[in-house]
């Protein structure tokens, strides 16, 4: 069927501003709005700039705003996006990190902010055992936060971020802190307090679940920057203190 | 702009990652990669990592080597292979205490799986011997890796792409490189190079290879005289969603799943009495593609787009919830459909490229029959060839390759860099990779990509596929010259310097066109049946004349091909049945 893909062009070296060209184009309704964007860059326009990797969902590599929300464009099919003939598919770069061309974003601030958090397994340990032991309760806990794959989808949605503080280190690297400190074999929760119990840390989220809800991984995200709040609360008021970076939590 | 590293690495995979990580302990390293780091396609690799850890029943690395050389039909090197199964132990043990979170048995030990062509006792029964986090190992190793790069601040060049290498007397001194960010060509002057870019499936039109697995390194290397090595085996992987080839992991069968035709015949038990659907993968593509030829695919019309079904639906909700979470994920996506509920319709889907860079077992790349190194040069990965694959690689094993040889080659570099200088490079090497680059971009006017592209995908599928035969590959030798004929005469449409990914996809191009022509003069010359590599006109193995590698060059416009040992000391080769 005939689809328009609206889709916002910027070239930082030719164009003041950003602008939205038309393309009217063919496409099944099962393929994959990648395999649609890369049909009209090979063979209509090679000038458009996009990332693209996996074209299965694991890289991480096209994430886009597509139709106003987060998506990768290799996991969203084209009937997701487009009911019927004629549909118009509007197709925006990720929002909060600079345009570099077309659907390029800088992905250096996200990467920054999750360099931030330490994002390793912290443990200096002697492993005594030829592996480090851990019951399958111990290894479920973290287990929803292995599943991210860094495509910055969250951080673009949040809505702190993209409103109020472009600081704030965002969903995924807490995402990460989430999985290191709920992984018994990891001793860093207090290497990495000083990023996390910070102003900019896990405090500026409050909640608007915009993260939670674009994942491509379904990953509970909000749910473990609360559960991370949390744990910092309950650290603090063990020494005897409250919180340094923001509010006390109370669920 | 010109860099000086002791050592670069070339792509952020795995082999690159691992390799990194050993090398930096001693020496100045940087990492270039044409993705960013975390986007590499070992993040792709699904179901586990074999090893003998024999945490769930009795297994010795022993019957691992064995059936890593059997699964290659004898193609295997033995004692690489041997090493192989061996270190692979202790680097599973590694990632797990580096923080990799593998799945768990009931007394907290790393949980093991089936996999296909893994056996107890020299071929007896199914074992459990993949380590596994979930159905996305891959992804973990990856994930695991790069997080120990940051803790040791290894330097990322991100989206840097590989150009040109340059050697001179056998010995390498740099490689050339372009940034995408500013279209500027950068000089890389090193001690050692090592290359781990990854596969090449993106030659065929099916693949589960990602768009980035064009064979940059093998083929900058082939176009500087390095000779590549078992070219002619290319692995289909006989369960990719069809239509699309992404990839749903042998796990699913490991976990207890059953491919069945249109009768709901559950057809491996007339192919591998013993295995059945655990038997490797080379025999399970063609059996599949011999059901759809019999008109036994769903369809029943015999069709190159006809299927069968992966039945996982008796695995329960609870097991595929724990243990294929994310096959659950693409089914979902791709398919709508609830592997719980109903059968998985699948094809064949090309996978794995056994052939690449020839190494020796430290990762060294090496370019004639006596084991002659290029001095600094290394490789390891899919993108190399130990060989330890032979002719058809054993599910696991390709993790189990990437981090026992990424970080042997790391460890061997280590050590070579601590005792070699900086080699001068020859300022008409430099002058030559900037030429090509500027050559390029002056192209205008000449006809697109895109056709070539698909031309060489639908000729590598239909005639260089599972079944292959001398006059369909002769054709396709003869068309693919044309095709790189053509290839010169294509025009480069976006003009810009900055993140210009269409300069960069015609790079890709030719070095997929190179690796594709190699592939199928190798495939032609071999006149047998082995592993992937299944002839209609030469239908069996013929150890007396063919248990050999090929190690093919590119010269010119030709390929010349000539031959290389096996390492066949530990068993002897017999017929290879499941």
């Amino acid at each position: 069927m005939k689809i328009i893909l609206e889709i916002q062009r910027f070239n930082p070296k030719k164009d003041q501003v950003p602008y939205f060209q038309r393309y009217e184009i063919e496409a099944e309704s099962n393929d994959r709005l990648l395999d649609a964007l890369m049909h009209l860059q090979r063979t209509a326009d090679p000038t458009l700039g996009l990332r693209k990797s996996c074209a299965h969902g694991i890289c991480g590599s096209d994430a886009m705003v597509i139709d106003g929300r987060e998506r990768l464009a290799c996991k969203t099919l084209v009937k997701d996006v487009a009911a019927h003939e004629g549909a118009v598919v509007r197709i925006e770069p990720l929002r909060t990190m600079p345009v570099q061309r077309d659907l390029m974003v800088d992905q250096g601030p996200f990467f920054a902010h999750f360099r931030k958090v330490k994002p390793y397994l912290i443990n200096s340990g002697e492993v005594r055992e030829k592996e480090r032991l851990q019951s399958r309760e111990e290894r479920a806990r973290f287990d929803d936060a292995t599943e991210c794959i860094l495509c910055a989808c969250c951080y673009s949605a949040c809505p702190v971020r993209r409103n109020t503080n472009a600081a704030y280190i965002g969903p995924a690297a807490i995402v990460q802190v989430s999985r290191f400190i709920e992984d018994s074999r990891d001793k860093g929760f207090e290497e990495r307090l000083p990023e996390i119990d910070h102003p900019n840390g896990v405090w500026p989220c409050v909640n608007f679940f915009e993260c939670t809800r674009v994942c491509p991984r379904s990953i509970k995200v909000t749910y473990l920057i609360n559960l991370t709040k949390r744990r910092i609360t309950e650290y603090r008021k063990s020494k005897g203190d409250k919180p340094r970076g923001g509010r006390e939590f109370h669920p | 702009m010109i860099h000086e590293f002791d050592v670069v690495v070339v792509g952020a995979g795995g082999a690159g990652l691992y390799c990194a990580l050993e090398a930096g302990k001693k020496a100045r390293t940087a990492v270039i990669s044409k993705l960013y780091p975390v986007r590499s396609h070992t993040g792709a690799a699904q179901g586990g990592i074999g090893a003998a850890l024999g945490n769930v029943e009795e297994d010795r690395a022993e019957w691992h080597a064995f059936d890593t050389v059997k699964g290659g039909d004898y193609l295997t090197d033995q004692k690489p292979a041997a090493l192989l199964a061996d270190e692979a132990i202790g680097a599973v043990y590694h990632l797990e205490n580096l923080g990799l979170p593998f799945n768990r048995t009931a007394d907290g030990r790393i949980d093991q799986r089936r996999f296909g062509g893994h056996t107890r006792n020299f071929g007896e029964a199914p074992v459990r011997r993949a380590c596994y986090a979930a159905d996305r190992t891959g992804h973990m190793i990856l994930q695991t890796l790069f997080q120990q790069c940051i803790k040791h601040d290894v330097v990322f060049h991100d989206e840097f792409h590989l150009i040109d290498i340059f050697i001179e007397n056998n010995r390498c001194r740099g490689l050339a490189a372009v940034e995408l960010a500013t279209g500027e060509l950068h000089i890389f002057r090193a001690k050692a190079v090592h290359l781990a870019t990854g596969g090449f499936g993106r030659m065929f039109r099916v693949t589960s290879n990602a768009y980035a697995n064009t064979g940059d390194g093998p083929a900058v290397l082939a176009r500087r005289g390095v000779p590549l090595e078992d070219m002619e085996f290319f692995q289909f992987h006989p369960t990719g969603i069809r239509g699309l080839g992404i990839l749903i992991t042998e796990a699913v069968r490991g976990e207890g799943g059953i491919l069945r035709n249109r009768d709901g015949e559950r057809f491996m038990e007339k192919y591998a009495p013993t295995l059945l659907d655990l038997a490797p993968r080379d025999m399970i593509s063609r059996a599949i593609l011999t059901e759809i030829g019999e008109g036994r695919g769903v369809k029943g019309d015999r069709s190159a787009d006809d299927y069968v079904l992966l039945d996982a639906s008796h695995l329960g909700k609870d097991v595929i919830a724990a243990k294929l979470p994310e096959i659950s994920d693409f089914c979902r996506s791709y398919l709508g459909i609830d592997p719980a509920a109903e059968p998985i319709p699948v094809q064949p889907t090309a996978h794995y490229a056994m052939g690449g860079i020839p190494t020796d077992d430290r990762g060294r790349v090496t370019v004639d029959d006596k084991g002659t190194i290029v001095e600094g040069l290394y490789a390891a990965g899919e993108c190399a060839c130990v060989s330890v694959h032979g002719a058809n690689r054993l599910g696991t094993n390709s993790l189990v390759d990437l981090v026992v040889f990424g970080r042997r080659a790391g460890q061997d570099i280590g050590g070579y860099v601590s005792r070699a200088a900086l080699p001068d490079l020859p300022r008409d090497l430099a002058d030559r990779a900037v030429e090509a680059i500027a050559r390029l971009r002056e192209r205008s006017g000449g006809p697109p990509p895109e056709p070539v592209r698909e031309k060489m995908q639908n000729l590598m599928m239909q005639k260089v596929g599972i079944y292959r035969t001398e006059k369909d590959m002769a054709e396709a030798v003869r068309n693919l010259e044309e095709l790189r004929g053509q290839y010169g005469e294509i025009g480069l449409l976006d003009r810009g310097r900055e993140f210009n990914t269409s300069l960069l996809e015609i790079l890709e191009l030719g070095n997929l066109l190179d690796l594709a022509y190699i592939t199928a003069c190798a495939a032609l010359r071999r006149r047998e049946s082995r592993g992937a590599h299944a002839r209609e006109d030469f239908p069996d193995r013929d150890d007396a004349a063919w248990l050999k590698h090929s190690v093919a060059r590119l010269v010119g416009d030709r390929v010349e091909i000539g031959d290389k040992p096996v390492d066949t000391s530990i068993w002897p080769p017999k017929p290879r049945k499941y």
